[in-house]
């Protein structure tokens, strides 16, 4: 019993940042339709960044927050500069750019970094929670700041002017501008807060898996499963999806032999395929119904 | 009386498709201008040229200001609000919600809580159902909240494109007699698109009548409405 409480728990710490990841890649979904194959390398090159700054002498905390400010200005950047000129390009043509920027950012943070693993340090510390054995402080620190995130984001969307503008724009991009919405920058918004947030899980993980070019790789296929299995299209649904994930993928490397911890990654991907043959709008996502 | 919308040579494009041909009119301020022809005459299409939702040429004229090359956004601010063809409902968005993106561009935050109050008098309907998600209202109600939408703005023009269209006959009765008083109370001038011309005409004070993209023909309403060949070659009734 003692494991499975362990095993649920810990999946539940991996699964808060699956649902970031997830709740990256929805935001961007909902805003250009396209599904961000870079979501991953920009988290990782942003958690390199915070890494750089605390090789500086940066306290880890101010790190943290100038990072979300870097990301949340880059994520804005790389709209205006690649996708903004693409809006309107067939959809191959995206995947393209999304592809390139995936090669371009790995490449980059090699060069700059190199590709050997480094220690990533946790502010909260790696013993017992509580002096509990079933979690440790960093897992809970993961599950702390996310919820502290996700409720941010609630309050965001549900109750700020802006927040509703971005939720227009995002839904009858139409309409919106016949308000006076300026939707182009509602997507370049969603493109920062999205990076944003991918940073923050980036930098949760980071202590987990260690800090190298190709870390976030394996978090964002488990993100991209989260995303389909709550559906790409509610935010919520992703959020559940994250956890339910971590908490699946866990449990599948304990109770069913023959998995372990190697076939962890492809049970993700039978997930996947599992919700679109049976579910194709994901649990919480909405059918599209088009007139014909 | 002054011109509030002046439309001079207008020419609109649907690709290499022209949709336009040069139509010209003009709207005063406080009237309730009707544009009334068959489909596919260009109505639809004067009302997205004036927003900039459509590629055109000619010359645009608000209240003295040019509004070519103004993107569509930024003729929102100018008092203009537009209730689309399909009536444009955020339908995944509570009722309330849809009220306050019409006032987006507002800054005025006490104004806004009462002009919703204000709208939940026109339309008691919407207060009821005002945490309701907008896409579960009937069409009725969906034109109604669509109408308060464009209201939220304060706007001194309203657009509007046929908002009779799916309506059961009482219900679009209804919704004339309170945009005949939206126009009259609340002195917003408006600019209907109509298909059906005999309700548009008892309603408007002004006409004019597009066929293939020109102004064939344009007065009084009432003149319009009463002359029986005009009646029976253009509004076929």
């Amino acid at each position: 019993m003692e494991l499975f409480t362990n095993q649920v728990l810990a999946g539940i710490a991996t699964g808060a940042i699956y649902a970031c990841m997830a709740l990256a890649v929805v935001m961007i979904y909902q805003a250009i339709d396209h599904l961000n194959f870079a979501q991953g390398e920009m988290a990782m090159f942003s958690t390199f960044i915070s890494w750089q700054l605390m090789q500086w002498g940066v306290s880890y905390w101010a790190a943290f927050v100038i990072t979300l400010a870097f990301s949340f200005v880059a994520g804005i950047a790389i709209e205006r500069i690649l996708f903004k000129p693409l809006a309107k390009a067939p959809v191959l043509t995206n995947v393209a750019g999304f592809i390139a920027l995936f090669a371009i950012i790995n490449s980059s943070a090699g060069l700059i970094w190199d590709f050997t693993i480094k220690q990533y340090p946790t502010p909260f510390g790696s013993a017992p929670f509580l002096g509990s054995q079933l979690i440790s402080t960093h897992q809970a620190g993961m599950i702390g700041v996310t919820v502290l995130l996700l409720l941010g984001l609630y309050f965001f969307f549900q109750y700020t002017r802006i927040g509703l503008a971005m939720r227009a724009a995002a839904s009858v991009p139409e309409s919106a501008r016949l308000v006076g919405i300026n939707t182009s920058w509602m997507i370049a918004l969603g493109w920062g807060m999205a990076t944003a947030i991918g940073s923050i899980a980036g930098m949760l993980i980071a202590p987990v898996v260690f800090l190298e070019p190709n870390m976030m790789g394996g978090v964002l296929i488990y993100g991209f499963a989260a995303a389909v299995l709550g559906g790409l299209s509610s935010p919520f649904g992703a959020v559940v999806g994250g956890f339910l994930v971590g908490v699946f993928e866990n449990l599948a490397g304990t109770y069913i032999p023959g998995v372990g911890n190697e076939l962890k990654l492809p049970i993700a991907l039978a997930l996947i395929i599992s919700v679109l043959v049976v579910k194709p709008a994901g649990l919480f996502g909405r059918q599209i119904v088009k007139r014909v | 009386m002054t011109t509030l919308l002046n439309v001079k040579d207008l020419r609109a494009y649907y690709g290499q498709v022209q949709a336009l041909h040069g139509l010209s009119f003009s709207l005063n301020e406080g009237s309730l201008t009707t544009l009334l022809g068959a489909n596919g005459a260009g109505k639809t299409t004067t009302l997205r040229a004036i927003c900039n939702m459509v590629r055109s040429t000619g010359g645009i004229e608000f209240d003295g200001k040019p509004l070519n090359n103004k993107s569509t956004e930024s003729i929102v601010r100018f008092g203009i609000a537009h209730v689309p063809q399909g009536r444009g409902t955020f339908t995944t968005m509570t009722v309330e919600e849809n009220l306050q993106l019409g006032a987006i561009t507002r800054k005025d935050s006490a104004g806004i809580v009462s002009d919703i109050e204000r709208m939940y008098a026109h339309f008691p309907v919407l207060k009821q159902r005002h945490t309701q998600q907008a896409g579960t209202l009937s069409g009725g109600e969906q034109q109604m909240l669509a109408v308060a939408r464009a209201l939220m703005l304060r706007p001194r023009l309203m657009l509007l494109d046929e908002p009779s269209f799916g309506l059961a006959p009482l219900v679009v009765r209804d919704l004339f007699g309170i945009l005949g008083k939206i126009n009259r109370e609340d002195k917003v001038s408006i600019l209907v698109v109509e298909q059906n011309a005999q309700l548009a005409l008892e309603l408007a004070d002004q006409a004019y009548v597009i066929e293939t993209g020109r102004i064939v023909m344009s007065g009084n309403a009432k003149d319009i409405a009463n002359n029986e060949e005009i009646r029976k070659s253009y509004l076929g009734y």
